[in-house]
């Protein structure tokens, strides 16, 4: 144990553990190839389940034939819409997050309509690979193609291809009356727009577009699911949140929810995009049809054209400045593509335009429009990087026209505690101010650029989640803990955990092992997403460890007949009040842990908790690229990307999400996006055409954790797996904008559209 | 469907396993062998997740045929720590926090240590493009390179 250390960060505090660099407890299984992830789990006599998908983007489902499949030998069951139940059209007031069970049956699989071209319509499950999918190809489908929509503005126009003749539009006025893939409008408006714009010295109208981009985890979904006679559902799966899986399939499939244990395994990356249930409800039915254990992996291709991307956008927005660059007032109108089901995440997006500043006059609107593509999923930082993206471009040109340093112009205008959001949100002890200081002093900021280059700047708002979170921890005989969390560990939370747990305990990390506990073991806990996984299941971690210390404090009391009040916790023992120094010898956590079973009993500590407090926290980057005037292909050349952390319990760890958002926001800058065929076909199902960066493509990611603690947490911790994709498009689309010194107004900056405005304007820089 | 019996070394063991033509060395390793360190990200050889070494060349296991390994010599994931220690890359992957998921790990170890064989002195950039085939979304690559490269200084002073 080294004793010696102290946390690395600039945000106080002495400690052992927090804020060091400790072993990752689920390391070597890593590094070795033991870690069991979704597709890792073989059970005795499992199937293997397929699904045939639709090659249509708007279809009507006439007929659909399974019996060639059923009699196709090894096939040991088959299944339509019919073996799910259907369920209501959910009604108004609906809630900021809305999961319609309707929808969800329908995303699960095609019931009266196919909606995009990769909807499941059927499945079977065989007793080889081969088989299920000699056994899809042999279900007859009669389909009546229908004309589909794919770009959100249009969609919500009267008189598009109509998606749901049953969805009428929420929350806009004049209210429409018509069916309409416009589900429903969200946003607010403050002050005075019209005082606001007149009083501003530079109104800037711009318009942004942006494409879907996927989560690009590198596991595909994965599934076994295990269904037994007397009821039982067991599932294994690759998940963000067992808890949320195991609730859904229960309403959906209608088994009561204590019948169903969720275990998840490892994960192979999620970013949002594993969330939700896709292929799980069909692997539980086809094991139930069957009697046999169901395997289901989903292609690459099938990640791509079923599962989620984050929404494509079409934005409006305008923004009026004094000579000084205060801000007078800013509007903007964002529509989002759902996909085929609602629910896009148009709160967000309204939360997010005008947040890191103080702007009385403001106002957002948020159009959540269904389109014939997959049902939009959670993507890191859900609906913040667009509307981030439209919002500091017009900042940036703003501070160019009025000839101010772009971070001046900010730190003019940075909201800081007491401030209120828009969308209401009244904010404590935050670090917009000091995160922007940091960048501004940054070497990086003033470095000399040579030809061919440009820089870009941008800051990002993103307000954390909290909520419900169950964890326990268990003193072992020898002296060793063991923890549970229910939040599956997507990047290295488990090494938070420890380091928590152990700091608390003041013993070596070591000694204490964090794992992820299924379904039935623990109470609920929401997903892990809303970076909210090391505040929340961290807090109840420490609750979980301070109850195992009160009972060790009130042992040793008990032993030594004393009240419990005169004892208290240091560096791993008990230690009795000053007054009996020298009359009695503190007791080590392995002793009391020897004495606990005889004297009282097992010892655990419980914590069920709705985690609040969680705040916001900002992230700024700054981007260097480099233009290649013959091809218009943009080099990435330098980044530093800069957050408030709060308290980083794992630096390394934190880094590692800053620079992997960093990079994540690079690709949907410069090169991610759906490129759909005039029949609404997804052309670029693989990795070699939606084109991630890989190791070439990107430099070493600079960064900077500012450590402002958030008062709320124990250890001040504030999430870190989001604030880093939200200003990465923006910073890196301003550092090509200003490389070519055009606008350009639409994402990605692939090359071929960046060679079209470079030939357009015939540029200076082209010449060079 | 014709089935081929094939025998080959894994991991320095002699295997004997049976498979049908179209399945690939990645379906064997996972499934007849059960070796499920070598991950399936795409089946199109272009994530590199399944990279194992194949007589000493790195190759995609989702691209070569089951069949086609009769006799050679095949080192997965399982094979990369010996006699109870970790290998060079795989400590320095855990002391420079290199991995977040962990999916695309065993890929990039093994794809690491048939750049290194080669080049046992990379610069960045030929390092970085000798790992171009691997795919990695949480890392951003930063650490990883720094992993392998501090490997490689570690393995060159040490002979």
């Amino acid at each position: 144990m080294s004793g010696d250390k102290k946390s690395r960060g600039t945000g106080g505090g002495n400690y052992q553990w927090v804020g060091n660099v400790t072993p990752r407890p689920d390391g070597v299984d890593k590094v070795t190839g033991r870690a069991r992830y979704g597709d890792d789990m073989i059970l005795p006599g499992m199937l293997y389940g397929r699904i045939l998908r639709s090659p249509h983007a708007h279809a009507k489902i006439l007929s659909i034939d399974t019996s060639a499949a059923l009699a196709l030998k090894g096939v040991k069951a088959v299944m339509t819409h019919e073996s799910i139940p259907d369920h209501p059209l959910a009604k108004p007031p609906y809630p900021p997050i809305v999961n319609d069970m309707h929808d969800v049956s329908r995303n699960v699989m095609a019931r009266e309509k196919a909606l995009y071209d990769g909807h499941a319509v059927a499945a079977v499950a065989a007793t080889s690979e081969r088989i299920a999918k000699e056994a899809i190809r042999l279900i007859k489908v009669e389909y009546e193609v229908l004309e589909h929509v794919l770009d959100p503005y249009a969609a919500a126009q009267p008189g598009a291809p109509l998606l749901h003749d049953d969805q009428f539009t929420d929350g806009t006025d004049p209210k429409k009356d018509p069916p309409s893939n416009l589900f429903r409008s969200l946003g607010k408006e403050q002050g005075d727009l019209e005082a606001g714009f007149a009083e501003a010295d530079l109104v800037i109208e711009r318009e942004f577009r942006s494409e879907p981009v996927h989560q690009g985890y590198i596991e595909p979904l994965a599934c076994v699911a295990s269904t037994s006679e007397d009821g039982g559902v067991e599932l294994w799966t690759s998940t963000q949140g067992h808890f949320v899986a195991r609730a859904l399939i229960s309403k959906l499939l209608k088994i009561e929810m204590s019948k169903v244990k969720v275990t998840a395994s490892e994960i192979g990356g999620g970013f949002g995009g594993k969330t939700t249930i896709y292929h799980e409800p069909v692997a539980v039915r086809l094991s139930q049809m069957s009697g046999r254990p169901v395997r289901m992996v989903m292609t690459r291709s099938e990640v791509m054209r079923a599962t989620g991307p984050t929404v494509g956008s079409y934005c409006k927005i305008k923004m009026g400045a004094k000579k000084d660059g205060t801000l007078t007032a800013g509007s903007a109108d964002i529509y989002y593509q759902a996909g085929a089901f609602k629910g896009s995440p148009v709160g967000r997006a309204a939360d997010t335009f005008f947040s890191p500043y103080v702007l009385a006059n403001a106002r957002t609107a948020c159009y959540d429009v269904c389109v014939n593509r997959p049902k939009a999923a959670a993507y890191r930082a859900p609906g913040a990087p667009m509307a981030t993206y439209a919002a500091e471009s017009v900042i940036n040109e703003m501070a160019d026209q009025l000839g101010l340093d772009p971070i001046d112009m900010r730190l003019k205008n940075a909201v800081k505690e007491g401030d209120t959001s828009l969308m209401g949100t009244t904010h404590g002890r935050i670090g917009c101010i000091e995160v922007l200081e940091a960048a501004k002093n940054h070497a990086h900021y003033s470095a000399p650029l040579g030809p061919n280059q440009g820089r870009g700047f941008a800051i990002g708002y993103w307000l954390h989640g909290g909520g419900l979170t169950s964890a326990s921890a268990n003193l072992l005989d020898d002296g060793t803990v063991t923890i549970a969390v229910g939040t599956p560990d997507i990047g290295g939370s488990r090494s938070s955990m420890r380091a928590m747990a152990a700091e608390e305990l003041g013993i070596d990390i070591e000694l204490v092992k964090p794992g992820i506990a299924d379904t039935a073991s623990l109470g609920f806990n929401h997903l892990t997403a809303g970076s909210r996984t090391t505040y929340a299941s961290g807090m109840a971690v420490v609750n979980c460890i301070r109850e195992i210390i009160g009972k060790l404090c009130a042992l040793a009391a008990k032993k030594w007949e004393i009240p419990a009040d005169e004892v208290r916790w240091d560096s791993g023992q008990a230690i009795p009040a000053d007054k009996h120094t020298g009359t009695i010898e503190p007791l080590s956590l392995q002793q009391l842990a020897r004495m606990a079973p005889g004297a009282v009993g097992p010892i655990a500590g419980h914590s069920e908790i709705n985690a609040g407090g969680a705040g916001a926290s900002f992230c700024a980057q700054i981007s260097d690229v480099e233009i290649d005037p013959e091809t218009g292909f943009v080099s990435p050349i330098r980044h530093t990307i800069i957050l408030d952390a709060g308290r980083a319990i794992s630096p390394d760890y934190v880094e590692g999400q800053m620079q992997g958002g960093a990079v994540q926001g690079i690709g949907w800058a410069l090169n991610e996006e759906y490129i759909y065929s005039d029949k609404g076909k997804l052309l670029n199902t693989g990795f070699l055409d939606y084109r991630m960066p890989v190791a070439s493509d990107v430099p070493m990611i600079d960064t900077v954790i500012v450590e402002i603690p958030n008062p709320n947490h124990p250890y001040g911790v504030r999430g870190v797996g989001e604030p880093p994709l939200v200003s990465a498009p923006a910073a890196v689309a301003n550092a090509v904008e200003n490389a070519i010194g055009i606008t350009m107004g639409s994402l990605p900056l692939s090359p071929p559209k960046v060679l079209e405005a470079l030939e357009a304007n015939k540029t200076p820089m082209a010449a060079e | 469907m014709a089935k081929h019996s094939i025998t080959a070394t894994v991991n320095g063991d002699e295997v004997d396993f049976t498979c049908s033509t179209e399945q690939t060395l990645l379906d064997v390793l996972r499934t007849k062998l059960n070796m499920t360190g070598t991950k399936n990200g795409c089946s199109t050889g272009d994530c590199g997740a399944c990279t194992v070494i194949m007589n000493g060349r790195s190759i995609n296991a989702c691209l070569l045929l089951g069949a086609e390994i009769e006799g050679a010599e095949i080192e997965t994931i399982e094979g990369v720590a010996k006699g109870g220690e970790l290998h060079p890359l795989q400590q320095k992957f855990l002391d420079h926090a290199a991995l977040q998921c962990g999916i695309c790990t065993p890929g990039f170890i093994n794809q690491a240590i048939a750049v290194l064989e080669k080049n046992p002195d990379p610069t960045e950039r030929e390092l970085r493009f000798g790992l171009a085939g691997n795919l990695c979304r949480c890392t951003g690559y930063d650490k990883i390179v720094r992993a392998v490269l501090d490997t490689a200084a570690e393995m060159r002073a040490s002979k």
